[in-house]
């Protein structure tokens, strides 16, 4: 049996997204800024494709900047909302600790230009709290970023809140939106976001493309500079074939939100309950305010990329925040900002579902893993310790 | 990152993994901090290994180096074993990733570690040149 339960890592292409897509490579190849005939059979494939997404997210079409992915849209709103608020003597950034290094990366490059940030704590459940950004907030804070859902451990951070307070003191706020869009509502509109970041990849499209949402009347400024696509915001011709595959498979994600999300939730807590009868397992972040299928779990004793190799073994694609997955020798930044102990975080699990996965994959993970969780706690002097103390 | 055949055989089929009791050397190297904690124990007659084991908490590398380099240390003699190197330890394992270096150090420390133990035991002074050097900090080494 072979179960990938690692989609908040990526995702299968689903068959609808990969049916729209081909014939940009086959009929509609041309380069949308073309006057001809085939260019413009483009063109209007991107311009359905802007307007698909700009109605699934409550923006206008004008306010969508088409990306190479999320990675990229974080890095221009960030950057662009740095430079527009430095115009204004504004130099303060506020965020939090369990960010995408997209994010924290490029606040760290802001830091060496002089520019100030605050990194929120997220608490032991992963979650911000408002009276913790509004003392945060001063009259210099040029932008507020804080990411809809962690990609480690799923938990959902309170936006529309967030976004009524930042309107109401007057700050842009930025949300990086990859590991929610198309798994929870978003309505930039109700939610008082000014930018949002996704990628196409997350939500059963292809690689290679996302969205930049900026609000109307935010001077964004590119940060790739050539061509005038996408009204002199991004240059470079469209990715075409990802941009069309994401806009349909974005469609397909929000169409099927409703039936689709409480199947997963359900599969998730079944996962969760199974895991949580295991000894010494405990569960990474808000139990209730978490993304549907997302399952991150430390296993006391055991180092979490050999247990991702041994499951790999039973045919179960997972992802760790240990160390040894990451390259470097630090555990994830996420894991230690909740408060566990390197250990600890060296033994988390994260297990994504999706609507694809089925009940029998989650009876599988929960009948193979206990004997492998065993197994390395049975070579584990760490484990053996904690078990002589107790 | 790409283990190799031989790293996946030592992983998923570890040779040795265990206890001595009344080990003749036992030595614990590395920190939970960096994610890789190895204890080697060693059974050592008329100055010959004629037995070792290991309990290792670590990734699949950590858990291959720590079974090649209990493999590779029974039944040699204390000064064969003693010049046992990370480098040895990794290429009887077709090599490992770059990344992954630190574990093979790790194996060598290990073994040394329970040998300082075992000479220690005896009154015995270890020989300066192959004494462990790990001193907890694994940004050192790799």
């Amino acid at each position: 049996m072979i179960i990938y339960a690692d989609n908040a890592a990526t995702t299968k292409m689903s068959q609808t997204a990969l049916d729209a897509m081909l014939p940009c490579f086959t009929e509609a190849y041309g380069n949308p800024s073309s006057p001809h005939h085939i260019g413009q059979e483009a063109a209007k494939l991107l311009i359905a494709a802007r307007k698909t997404i700009a109605d699934l997210i409550g923006a206008e079409p004008s306010e969508i900047i088409f990306t190479s992915g999320g990675s990229e849209a974080d890095n221009q709103a960030i950057v662009t909302a740095a430079i527009l608020g430095a115009k204004k003597g504004k130099k303060h950034i506020i965020s939090t600790k369990i960010e995408h290094h997209a994010v924290l990366h490029t606040l760290k490059k802001l830091e060496k230009d002089g520019y100030e940030v605050t990194l929120l704590d997220v608490h032991e459940n992963g979650i911000v709290r408002l009276e913790d950004l509004d003392a945060a907030i001063r009259p210099d804070t040029a932008l507020v970023t804080i990411m809809y859902a962690n990609n480690e451990i799923g938990t959902i951070q309170p936006i529309a809140e967030i976004g009524a307070l930042c309107k109401e003191k007057g700050v842009f706020f930025h949300t990086d939106a990859v590991q929610a869009a198309g798994h929870l509502p978003v309505n930039v509109k109700e939610q008082n976001i000014d930018m949002l970041s996704l990628s196409a990849h997350k939500f059963h499209g292809p690689k290679g493309a996302g969205v930049l949402f900026v609000r109307r009347g935010i001077p964004i400024t590119a940060i790739i500079e050539g061509g005038a696509q996408e009204r002199g915001k991004r240059a470079g011709t469209e990715n075409m074939p990802a941009i069309v595959g994401m806009a349909a498979a974005f469609k397909e994600a929000c169409d099927n939100m409703s039936e689709n999300m409480p199947k997963v939730q359900l599969l998730r807590d079944k996962l969760i309950d199974g895991l949580l009868k295991l000894d010494e397992v405990i569960l990474n972040g808000d139990r209730e305010k978490r993304l549907p299928g997302n399952v991150n779990v430390s296993v006391k004793g055991i180092e979490g990329e050999s247990l991702l190799m041994m499951l790999d073994m039973q045919g179960i694609c997972a992802s760790s925040g240990s160390a040894c997955t990451s390259g470097s020798l630090d555990p994830s930044h996420v894991l230690l900002a909740i408060g566990l102990i390197h250990e600890v975080a060296h033994g988390s699990l994260r297990i994504s579902l999706s609507e694809y996965t089925t009940e029998e994959e989650v009876d599988y993970i929960l009948e193979k893993l206990p004997p492998i969780v065993e197994r390395l706690r049975n070579m584990s002097p760490v484990w053996k310790k904690m078990k002589e103390v107790k | 990152m790409l283990y190799s055949e031989k790293v996946m055989d030592h992983f998923s089929n570890p040779r040795n993994v265990g206890e001595i009791e009344n080990a003749d050397g036992v030595g614990e190297v590395g920190n939970a901090k960096c994610g890789d904690i190895m204890k080697i124990y060693l059974k050592i007659d008329d100055g010959v290994i004629t037995d070792a084991k290991f309990n290792t908490f670590g990734c699949g590398a950590a858990i291959a180096t720590s079974s090649m380099a209990t493999e590779m240390i029974k039944g040699k003699t204390i000064d064969e074993a003693l010049k046992l190197t990370n480098k040895a330890v990794a290429e009887a394992l077709d090599g490992l990733p770059p990344v992954k270096m630190h574990c093979s150090v790790l194996a060598e420390e290990g073994v040394r570690t329970a040998m300082l133990d075992y000479y220690t035991k005896r009154g015995e002074t270890m020989p300066e040149e192959y004494r462990p050097k790990c001193d907890g900090d694994c940004s050192e080494c790799g």
